[in-house]
């Protein structure tokens, strides 16, 4: 591996690439499953400082940006996001920029329009956000209804109100949508993670699994399948970096645009790749003992989540039929030229 | 995942200013463009329109100035590139000699060589065709058997080549043929060689192909006896085959993998009852862009991403030959602007060949299996 001292995202990744891999398995996610609180995992993430990633210097944090967050989150999808430490690190980024000083442990994310809260049973606090502005809320203080998505992640109902901690607003660049674009890129990411995950699994099983007397990755309808699956793999990784860019650029109410673009096309890479992976894994994919499904639970959840494909693709869709035909090119290249339009 | 890597990377600076420059020459240029025009895009054939772009320094953009070139940067030739795509532009009689002819013999060839041909591709006046392809060597290039003979102060030519485009209409022939016969257990692709072919030496015979649309445009090239001069040879006997492979990741990621169908998406957009449908192909297109610019980076930073290339193209095909049939899903085309309607007509009946030329679906699949550690 390279050295990253120019790119603390990469460097950062690659710490929790090598935590998650020595300590988060399929069991870590049964657990998870069976509601279970991941302590051990939460408490070594935690420890490399992960929460204050996008947390401003003068607040004591990191003072990194999305693009720096981006690939942590794809490490952390990588593994089945088995602890919410995106969660937290997207919670800690909206407290902040609101001046609220963001508490230690897991701190979920509640947002006006979304019927549940991820993990919200396991966190101490929970940011609650609401147009431009964020509350910090003591999640103990709170009536839980436990609910799960299909990957039987802790998906949980908020039933009684408590009262806020501290509240404040957000500057105008997070817009007046923070919490659903915070948690739709952060969604992407973590798709894009998954994804790469299942390819590696599904390859793997490919040149080792032998039908007729040869492993099936050397069968070209297999090739031709998992080629595309890659396909599909790196424009989730390529969607979702970009879609960190333009956050950095442009605020995260500025990269509405990108991050949609991410979330839609994440969630079309879900789809396509957990089919060729089930695919390829035929029967012992589907089973319960087998890690595959875990991912791919996870992926069609995730896909669901902060936004479908179809609700950001009427968006995307809306926003560049205000503009017209001729003017869709100029907008497209004015979003990632550098400098300013004429 | 592998070895693949689509680092993101940043518009040049100053790319707004260019971006305005080439769209009030397109703007100028473009009035009369009929649908077909646009919907044929990079396989439209036009001197006069090239001459134009040479005129303004937008052919061999990179290229060194002593060869007509005008030293600027791989991303602003991207830039042009894309700006000309997008407005559906006629830029078939230079393409192939901006893309691949020049930069190939840029690197391989002698100064002779590059003296008689670079500043004439970069006034928009000297057109390349690609001689790869024969009636029995498709994918599988590496069965080619158009031969070259050493005879006294050159070599003979014979054989034939095919799916040539625009041959009936070019100056030159980049041709990969064989010079010595494959050994038997030898690799396949030993023995061949690249010639800079002058389509106007006696001996050649050109056979316009009729095309499903009803236009001419690709051909049947036959060599019979052509006497090539001795310089006519590219780079080294017998290195053809890594020459010419050395050019794919030039030729698989631009904007031409991605931009085919471009001016028909933006003609649906205007008029599209729903948005969902121009969200996913605007979703994609934005992503299509960002991968083919990290792959220019990577070309620009002298990598050779091949396989990176492969994927980009791969992935691009598939969207723009997704667009005519999404389009249909919106809207009934026929009831729609004439403009649409026939913009429509033309892009489905040359969708098929997105995922032909320049290396098939199957073939670009294969690669990158391989680099996924299959096979």
């Amino acid at each position: 591996m390279a050295m990253h001292e120019d790119d603390p995202g990469a460097m950062l990744a690659e710490q929790v690439g090598r935590l998650l891999a020595e300590r988060a398995d399929a069991a870590s996610l049964r657990a998870v499953e069976r509601g279970e609180w991941p302590a051990a995992i939460w408490d070594a993430l935690e420890a490399l400082g992960l929460p204050l990633t996008l947390v401003p210097e003068a607040m004591g944090g990191a003072g990194l940006g999305w693009r720096a967050a981006g690939p942590v989150f794809v490490a952390l999808g990588h593994h089945g996001a088995p602890a919410p430490m995106g969660e937290t690190v997207v919670a800690a980024a909206l407290l902040s920029a609101a001046g609220i000083a963001p508490p230690a442990g897991p701190i979920a994310i509640a947002r006006d329009g979304a019927d549940c809260v991820p993990w919200g049973r396991h966190a101490r606090h929970l940011a609650l956000c609401e147009g431009d502005t964020v509350a910090l809320v003591d999640a103990a203080a709170l009536q839980w209804c436990h609910g799960t998505n299909i990957a039987r992640e802790p998906r949980d109902r908020i039933t009684g109100t408590g009262a806020p901690l501290a509240e404040g607003y957000l500057p105008a660049r997070f817009g007046v949508e923070a919490g659903l674009l915070g948690v739709a890129l952060l969604r992407a990411c973590l798709m894009a993670g998954a994804l790469a995950a299942v390819l590696d699994l599904a390859v793997d099983y490919a040149n080792t699994r032998k039908q007729f007397g040869r492993p099936i990755g050397r069968f070209q309808a297999i090739q031709q399948q998992l080629a595309a699956f890659a396909g599909e793999a790196a424009a989730a990784q390529v969607a979702a970096a970009n879609a960190c860019r333009a956050a950095d650029r442009h605020g995260l109410g500025g990269a509405a645009f990108e991050i949609g673009c991410a979330k839609i096309v994440a969630g079309e890479a879900a789809g396509a790749g957990a089919a060729i992976a089930h695919q390829v894994f035929a029967a012992i994919g589907f089973t319960e003992e087998h890690v595959l499904h875990h991912l791919t639970r996870r992926l069609w959840s995730w896909r669901e989540e902060a936004g479908t494909e179809r609700f950001w693709a009427a968006r995307v869709g809306r926003e560049v039929q205000a503009l017209g035909g001729a003017a869709l090119w100029p907008f497209l290249t004015a979003r990632d030229d550098q400098d300013p339009m004429p | 995942m592998a070895g693949l890597r689509f680092d993101l990377r940043d518009s040049p600076p100053g790319s707004a200013a260019l971006r305005r420059e080439v769209r009030a020459f397109l703007a100028e240029q473009g009035r009369n463009w009929t649908p077909e025009v646009r919907g044929r895009s990079w396989m439209g054939f036009d001197r006069d329109f090239t001459r134009a772009v040479g005129a303004r320094g937008w052919i061999g953009m990179t290229w060194p100035k002593r060869y007509g070139g005008h030293e600027r940067s791989a991303m602003e030739r991207y830039v042009v590139l894309e700006e000309m795509l997008a407005a559906g532009a006629p830029v078939g009689a230079h393409w192939i000699g901006d893309r691949q002819s020049g930069p190939l013999l840029l690197r391989f060839g002698t100064e002779a060589q590059r003296m008689r041909v670079l500043p004439a591709i970069a006034r928009g006046e000297a057109a390349f065709c690609i001689g790869l392809s024969e009636p029995d060597s498709g994918s599988d290039l590496a069965s080619l058997r158009t031969r070259a003979e050493r005879v006294p102060g050159g070599w003979r030519l014979n054989g034939r080549k095919i799916w040539t485009s625009f041959a009936h209409l070019c100056d030159w022939m980049i041709a990969l043929v064989r010079t010595s016969p494959a050994e038997k257990d030898g690799p396949r692709h030993a023995g061949l060689s690249q010639f800079l072919v002058d389509l106007r030496l006696s001996g050649i015979s050109i056979r316009p192909i009729r095309e499903l649309t009803g236009e001419e445009g690709f051909n049947e090239v036959t060599f019979d006896d052509v006497l090539l001069p001795e310089d006519a040879l590219i780079g080294r006997e017998g290195e053809g085959w890594a020459q010419a492979t050395s050019e794919l990741a030039f030729e698989r990621s631009g904007p031409d993998r991605i931009l085919s169908s471009y001016p028909l998406l933006a003609a649906t957009a205007e008029v599209a009852p729903d948005p969902v449908p121009i969200g996913r192909m605007v979703a994609r297109l934005v992503t299509l862009r960002a991968m083919s610019l990290s792959v220019a980076g990577m070309l620009q930073d002298g990598q050779s991403p091949a396989r990176e290339a492969a994927l980009v193209k791969d992935l691009g095909n598939s969207f723009e030959q997704s667009v005519p049939e999404r389009v249909r899903d919106l809207l009934d085309v026929h009831n729609g602007p004439e403009e649409l309607r026939r913009l429509h007509a033309y892009v489905t009946q040359v969708a098929p060949t997105f995922s032909l030329r320049g290396g098939t679906r199957e073939i670009l699949r294969g690669i990158i299996a391989r680099e996924l550690g299959l096979r």
